[in-house]
């Protein structure tokens, strides 16, 4: 097996391993929230049954869980969820090395690898996070992400390796682009705490998404803390957005002898930072806070994506390279 | 001015505002939290068609081809501005808007702040139930020996400096007989805040500054040839408004070699010139200049922007005197190289001037059906060429597009059948060129370089501002803004302590802050930091 096939088959691997956990984290995230109901359930019983005691109660209800293994179910969907999210996390770092040996360069200089380890970065940023705290209900979406991206680059996106153009040769492409992807992952999973935060406030408020289909959003934490987690990612990320955009002019002064000159991919990453910024404005300003600035983070996010996609592809620019 | 009424909207009965009132007004709008952010939104909004539609500064050949393409739609998007967007009345209105905001916003804070770092904190609040609380515990200790270990716990530190980035402390004796200590930090997230926003400024300034004084040109340089820096020298040359011709420094640059390497596909590997670099009274100097690498000239940059193929051609006319001699530019149209080129020969002793529409391919093969070129290198390189008689129109006084022919005042060369005739040449053939013209020989083929050389005195001040933003900014959303209460107060013979704190609700460390103060007070070891869980 050459270093291609390796590279390959580990991305495959792990794209394999991100979808089962995906559907693990779903199941979690329905069986917690389940066993809240039960919970609930269980002590309003003893009121309605007239004076039984809790512990009959939960003995006398099959659909809840014993008393000695609350959550059992939900443990094993969640030891299942995170040990195929670290296994495929694994084989994700081994086919980016792989590419990355195999093509002599850093795997990220056109939209496959870009794709690849954008990826690679969201599971980490996510994997790094759930160090310190709880974060599992995040790990459906995380891992949801990866896999689509995953599958995409390997089906659609897919390039043989290849050398780097001269407008590439520089140790730029490290600094600029690496943080530029790190960032994206970053993004990625502060998204998915802005996206379900506005869920679970709608929920919450009788708003949308109050169906029993939905229930698992009791799982998730309260949209407060949701707004603390995505405020703090996006705080990190925007920082470092603003940290590439620099590194960017000063590459682009360096290989172009101008530092901005509004090409697409400058206009998008300016549209970007302007839309964080906008976001961070917006947590503090009367009537903005909350779902609105959550909105503006989507919107970030979107600009983003819309920024490694489209512009990529139909926007002519000095950043044409990216798209091949 | 028509006296209209204007009535102040928030007291109905209040006196008319007056001219000076309205701008009062206007300002506090103009400066509110809320219209920053709208102007955000728009400033995000109105930069997005500058990376849709074709923008002059940035591709004037595209955005000529759209309004050709577009005869009704591209006149008006050209008329408001659509077609320049980052140099149109309603951008810069915007972004001019936004930082009058700015400014208006961050002059008052930061004398709001400056007064704050020298005012004392405020006192503990009377009850601390609203908050986030711990305790009450017992401490063995009196209330000044437990209030004053929670204070060493804190670490707060002395002068203006502490007071920035430490916590500030004050102890009250209250009369209810407790001791209260109230603890604060959170000013260098303030002056970071500060100083992201002032450095934004000060990167606008940076960009005028640079604006008023930059200049630009460029030039192409074959190999073997110099080039002398001076506005005339170049193909193209614009410069900022303050920008004085005789800052140039007149140096020289001799292109002695341009390499060109190219994979067995034909990707480009590497581009690198190879020059002789002479400053007015130094020696000659070799350097390199290759793509991410530019030349440091001076006050100036030089950068290779582009390469090609500028063959040596050489026309005798009808007479047999040399008419033209030397290399003409080809640009380079694919991947391939293949590449054309325009030779004018104005100076022909007897007849019409003649002139040339040449396609050179560098690795000539030719299929049943077309001719092309199957590699950038020059493995076998050919010239096709056709060939007009004529006036070429030079006369009229109006400058020429060096790549173009105008052919209004000329045919094309015809054999028997009324055939154009294309004439092939390999490197260092010569062909007769029909009804007795003369001839044309393919001498050389040298390459050239496409240089810009370009100088921005604001670059380092620009950076200077760039990093200070980002500095500012990390400080500001990084650094904590927290408060810690502690109120120690003797019940039946015991000091009981009870704590609070408060902190935005993404700062999940205050609760630590709050425990190892409360911790020292009551004379125990803190205890480790629970982990936090997010989820019920
Ligand atoms: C060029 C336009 C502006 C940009 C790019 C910008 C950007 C930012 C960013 C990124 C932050 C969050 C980081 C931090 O807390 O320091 C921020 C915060 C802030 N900005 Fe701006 N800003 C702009 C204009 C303004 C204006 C016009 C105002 C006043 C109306 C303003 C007032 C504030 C305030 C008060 C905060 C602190 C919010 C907080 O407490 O978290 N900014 N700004």
């Amino acid at each position: 097996m050459n270093t291609t096939d390796l590279s390959v088959m580990a991305l495959g691997g792990a794209t394999v391993l991100y979808a089962i956990a995906m559907v693990a984290y779903a199941i979690r995230l329905a069986r917690v929230a389940d066993d809240k109901v039960a919970a609930k359930a269980a002590v309003r019983e003893p009121v309605a049954a007239g004076g039984v005691s809790p512990a009959e109660a939960v003995g006398s209800a099959p659909a809840v869980p014993a008393a000695s293994s609350p959550g059992a179910k939900a443990r094993k969907a969640a030891g299942i969820a995170r040990s195929t999210t670290l296994v495929g996390a694994l084989l994700h770092a081994v086919g980016l090395t792989a590419r990355g040996i195999d093509a002599g360069h850093v795997p990220w200089s056109n939209m496959y690898e870009y794709t690849i380890s954008g990826s690679f970065f969201a599971v980490l940023a996510f994997l790094i996070i759930q160090r310190k705290r709880d974060v599992a209900y995040l790990g459906a979406g995380v891992t949801g992400i990866a896999t689509v991206s995953l599958g995409l680059a390997l089906t659609v996106l897919y390039k043989d390796v290849d050398t780097l153009p001269p407008a590439l040769q520089s140790y730029w492409l490290v600094i600029h682009v690496s943080i530029a992807t790190i960032v994206t992952g970053i993004f990625a999973v502060s998204f998915i705490a802005s996206a379900l935060q506005l869920m679970r406030d709608s929920r919450d408020t009788g708003r949308r998404w109050t169906g029993d289909r939905v229930r698992w959003l009791d799982a998730v934490p309260s949209a407060a803390n949701l707004e603390a987690l995505s405020f703090r990612l996006n705080a990190v990320g925007f920082v470092l957005w603003t940290f590439t955009v620099m590194a960017g002019a000063i590459w682009a002064e360096h290989a172009w002898g101008r530092y901005w000159g509004w090409d697409p991919k400058e206009v998008w990453s300016f549209v970007i930072w302007v839309l964080y910024a906008a976001y961070l404005h917006a947590r503090t300003t009367q009537g903005w806070a909350g779902r609105r600035s959550a909105w503006l983070a989507i919107a970030g996010f979107t600009a983003l994506i819309m920024n490694f996609t489209v512009v990529n592809l139909f926007f002519q620019g000095l950043h044409t390279y990216a798209g091949s | 001015m028509a006296r209209v009424k204007l009535d102040n909207y928030v007291v109905p009965d209040a006196p008319r505002l007056g001219a000076r009132g309205w701008l009062r007004w206007i300002w506090r709008q103009v400066t509110s939290m809320r219209v920053a952010l709208i102007l955000l939104l728009l400033l995000a909004l109105a930069s997005i068609p500058g990376s849709v539609l074709p923008q002059w500064p940035q591709d004037a050949a595209a955005t000529r081809a759209f309004l050709a393409e577009y005869p009704f739609w591209g006149p008006v998007l050209d008329a408001t501005g659509f077609l320049d967007v980052f140099g149109s009345a309603w951008f810069t209105a915007i972004y001019v808007l936004l930082f009058a905001s700015l400014i208006g916003c961050i002059a008052p804070r930061a004398v709001h702040h400056w007064r704050e770092l020298r005012r004392p904190i405020a006192a503990t609040p009377r009850t601390l139930a609203r908050y986030d609380g711990a305790g009450p515990e017992t401490a063995s200790s009196t209330p000044d020996e437990a209030l004053a270990a929670a204070r060493a716990a804190l670490r707060p530190r002395a002068g203006r400096l502490g007071a920035l980035t430490g916590y500030r402390v004050r102890v009250d004796r209250r009369e209810d007989g407790s001791l209260a200590l109230a603890a604060e930090t959170g000013h260098v997230r303030e002056l970071g805040n500060l100083v992201f926003h002032a450095s934004l400024v000060l990167v606008l300034v940076a960009v005028a500054y640079g604006t008023l004084f930059t200049y630009r040109g460029q030039a192409i340089v074959v190999e073997g040839r110099s080039f002398t820096n001076a506005v005339v020298a170049y193909d193209t040359f614009s410069s900022g408004a303050l920008f004085d011709p005789s800052d140039l420094d007149p140096f020289t640059l001799r292109l002695d070699s341009l390499d060109a390497s190219f994979s067995d596909t034909g990707r480009p590997l590497h581009f690198q010139a190879n020059v002789t670099f002479t400053e007015p009274g130094e020696d000659p100097v070799e350097e390199t200049i290759a793509v991410n690498h530019p030349l440091e000239a001076g006050d100036a940059k030089v950068y290779l922007q582009g390469n090609g193929y500028a063959p040596v051609i050489t026309v005798h006319d009808a007479a047999g005197e040399v008419a033209f001699s030397g290399p003409v530019v080809f640009l380079a149209q694919d991947a391939a190289y293949t590449s054309t080129g325009v030779v004018k020969v104005p100076d022909v002793s007897t007849g019409e001037q003649l002139g040339f529409k040449a396609t050179l391919y560098p690795s000539f093969v030719e299929g049943p059906f077309a001719v092309g070129s199957v590699h950038p290198d020059p493995a076998n390189p050919v010239i096709e060429m056709l060939v007009y008689t004529g006036d070429l129109g030079l006369d009229a006084g109006v400058p020429q597009n060096v790549y173009t022919l105008d052919e209004s005042q000329l045919s094309p060369v015809q054999d028997a059948d009324g055939q154009p005739v294309t004439l092939r040449l390999a490197l260092g053939e010569t062909v007769e060129l029909p009804d007795g013209l003369g001839s044309v020989t393919f001498e050389e083929l040298p390459r050239y370089g496409a240089f810009d050389l370009r100088a921005d005195p604001s670059l380092p001040f620009l950076l200077v501002a760039a990093l200070l933003t980002l500095a500012g900014l990390a400080t500001s959303l990084f650094a904590s803004r927290r408060k810690v209460w502690l109120i120690a107060r003797v019940e039946d013979g015991t000091t009981v302590v009870t704590g609070a704190a408060y902190a935005p609700a993404h700062d999940a460390g205050v609760g630590a802050v709050l425990e190892r103060a409360m911790a020292a007070a009551a004379g125990r070891d803190p205890a480790p930091a629970a982990g936090e869980t997010e989820q019920a």
